[in-house]
């Protein structure tokens, strides 16, 4: 009796598992890259040191000083700069390099690529947000909240902010042709939109009403707003441009920037910086 | 059934024709070289057929796929090995070299790659403290761990040292050996002449001359040129028969400086791409 053997198998990995590997590769990669390190990760951190010791000043009846509402409003800066930025500039950088067009040459699926982006921005940008909390917590004295329910808010609006900012980031990438182009280019809406968003002027309603309005329109403002949301008490909620947290408005409108960073992406993606 | 079969391939950007019609075949286990100066389609014709570019007309199979469409298995099929590139810098080479193994369904040993490109020495540094060549060798691990039927090698040995591009050249010559179907871009003729079965001459995006390196051009049937030094100093005879030459004038003793050229494949090569220029 003959036995035939059976099909040598050649069942493609899938696309999940991929998608992790390429995290623990960008994960890697990130970490060993000093500059970006320190530029991407220490930048948040070293502003909010500066800034907390220059504004001075308590908001009467609340014990909550003007260094707090900024370190609150900071931890949210911070993930936007290792998510935004780090992504826009980093999927550049793949492109500059020729890294994306080695990968197009793979069986690799973009899926596994992006997973892999988004588990590098999930991490980074967590330790950012603890790096940020510590410099609060020890120079500031922030405290952080007991209660079940400010830490799910904390969940909510880190995940949504992040994803939303890292989808952005990656829409952006497509018009920015170099690695140096990108940084001016994510550096300057990054640093703008902080402004107008009340993360460096505290409280926000210092702020031209026309600017705030502006800001409303991105995720800036709602993230900061959100942070603040947990780390400090209620009644300061009546310094906010409502005079309310608006949880469900951070909510929409970070759930909105993902679906249309989602629909930006599929958009704009470019492999290659060539014309095809 | 042809690894590579192409027909009246087209290339179109605004204004400009980078590829104007081309048609190519190239069987299982066979090296073709192709060759032509810098902006010639060489590298528009390759992106093409390994699914970077889009093409404006033609047809193109790829192992018996349309490149434009085919998807990750026709993708773990190929090997392809980019003109230069500079990403995974801060990773090491075995690192680099697992995390692609990992791609694909039925990849080689990482560490029998590592040996075969001769980086075992390097397998513990960091990509970008690798020197051009090894570089170089790196991006070729990466293009034949997935055990490829056919690889692309865009200008694989640009900035190599001659030592080298020796070795480099020993290893594509095993995975010829191993029946893998090598499409080779070059600058090099010595490259082609020592690698390819095949060269194809590409010229202002048009195919000018195809054959095998002895043969390209009429090469074999041209006339050789005989040199030697005699008492009346150093002498020079066209012939298309140099054997009967020899013989006649080695009856008066010994010749000095005997030599007996056919024209180079450069020589060959130059005129070819001179005239379509």
């Amino acid at each position: 009796m003959t036995t035939i053997a059976p099909p040598a198998t050649t069942a493609l990995p899938g696309t999940l598992r991929l998608g992790l590997a390429r995290g623990r590769v960008e994960l890697a990669q990130f970490f060993r890259q000093k500059e970006h390190v320190a530029f991407t990760f220490a930048l948040p951190a070293f502003l909010m040191v500066l800034l907390g010791s220059i504004f001075k000043g308590v908001y009467e009846g609340t014990g909550i000083t003007a260094s707090q509402v900024l370190a609150a409003g900071m931890v949210g800066a911070g993930i936007i700069s290792t998510s935004f930025n780090s992504m826009g500039i980093g999927v550049v950088a793949d492109r500059e390099s020729g890294a994306l067009k080695r990968l197009r040459g793979t069986p690799i699926p973009a899926a596994a690529y992006f997973i892999g982006k988004v588990v590098q921005v999930a991490v980074a940008s967590l330790a950012e947000a603890v790096l940020m909390l510590v410099v609060a917590i020890t120079m500031f004295g922030l405290e952080l909240p007991s209660g079940a329910e400010n830490w799910l808010t904390f969940a909510w609006v880190f995940v949504l902010g992040t994803f939303a900012c890292a989808l952005l980031g990656i829409a952006l990438s497509a018009i920015a042709r170099s690695v140096n182009a990108a940084t001016a280019v994510m550096n300057l809406v990054f640093i703008g939109l902080q402004f107008i968003s009340g993360v460096f002027v505290t409280p926000i309603t210092a702020l031209p009403k026309v600017m705030v309005d502006i800001a409303s329109f991105f995720p800036v403002k709602w993230i900061c707003q959100g942070f603040r949301s947990v780390f400090l008490p209620a009644e300061m909620s009546g310094y906010e441009m409502a005079g309310s947290w608006e949880l469900g408005t951070v909510a929409l409108v970070l759930g909105a920037w993902c679906v249309a960073g989602l629909a930006l992406c599929a958009l704009t993606f470019r492999w290659t910086n060539r014309e095809r | 059934m042809t690894a590579v079969k192409v027909r009246g391939l087209r290339k179109e950007y605004a204004g400009h024709v980078a590829v104007g019609g081309i048609d190519l075949d190239i069987d299982h286990g066979e090296v073709l070289a192709l060759l032509g100066p810098n902006g010639a389609g060489k590298t528009t014709t390759t992106e093409i057929l390994e699914g970077h570019r889009g093409r404006t007309a033609g047809e193109a199979r790829v192992l018996g796929e349309d490149p434009g469409t085919a998807g990750r298995a026709w993708r773990a099929k190929l090997g392809i090995v980019l003109q230069s590139s500079d990403d995974v810098g801060s990773l090491t080479v075995t690192e680099t070299v697992r995390h692609f193994a990992g791609y694909y369904p039925d990849p080689r040993d990482p560490g029998e790659v590592i040996e075969l490109v001769g980086l075992t020495g390097k397998a513990g540094a960091k990509v970008r403290d690798l020197s051009g060549g090894q570089r170089r060798r790196l991006d070729v691990a990466l293009g034949i761990i997935g055990r490829p039927e056919l690889v692309f090698l865009d200008e694989p040995t640009t900035g190599f040292d001659p030592e080298a591009r020796r070795r480099f050249w020993a290893l594509i010559g095993s995975l010829a050996g191993e029946g893998t179907t090598i499409l080779l871009t070059t600058h090099y003729l010595d490259e082609a002449e020592a690698l390819a079965d095949r060269v194809a001459v590409i010229a202002g995006g048009v195919l000018v001359a195809e054959g095998t390196p002895a043969t390209l051009g009429g090469r074999a049937g041209a006339e050789a040129t005989v040199r030697w030094t005699d008492a009346r100093g150093p002498r020079a005879v066209r012939t298309t028969t140099p054997a009967r030459l020899v013989r006649e004038l080695s009856t008066d003793g010994e010749l000095t400086d005997l030599t007996i050229t056919r024209p180079s494949l450069e020589d060959v090569y130059l005129g070819l791409i001179g005239e379509n220029r």
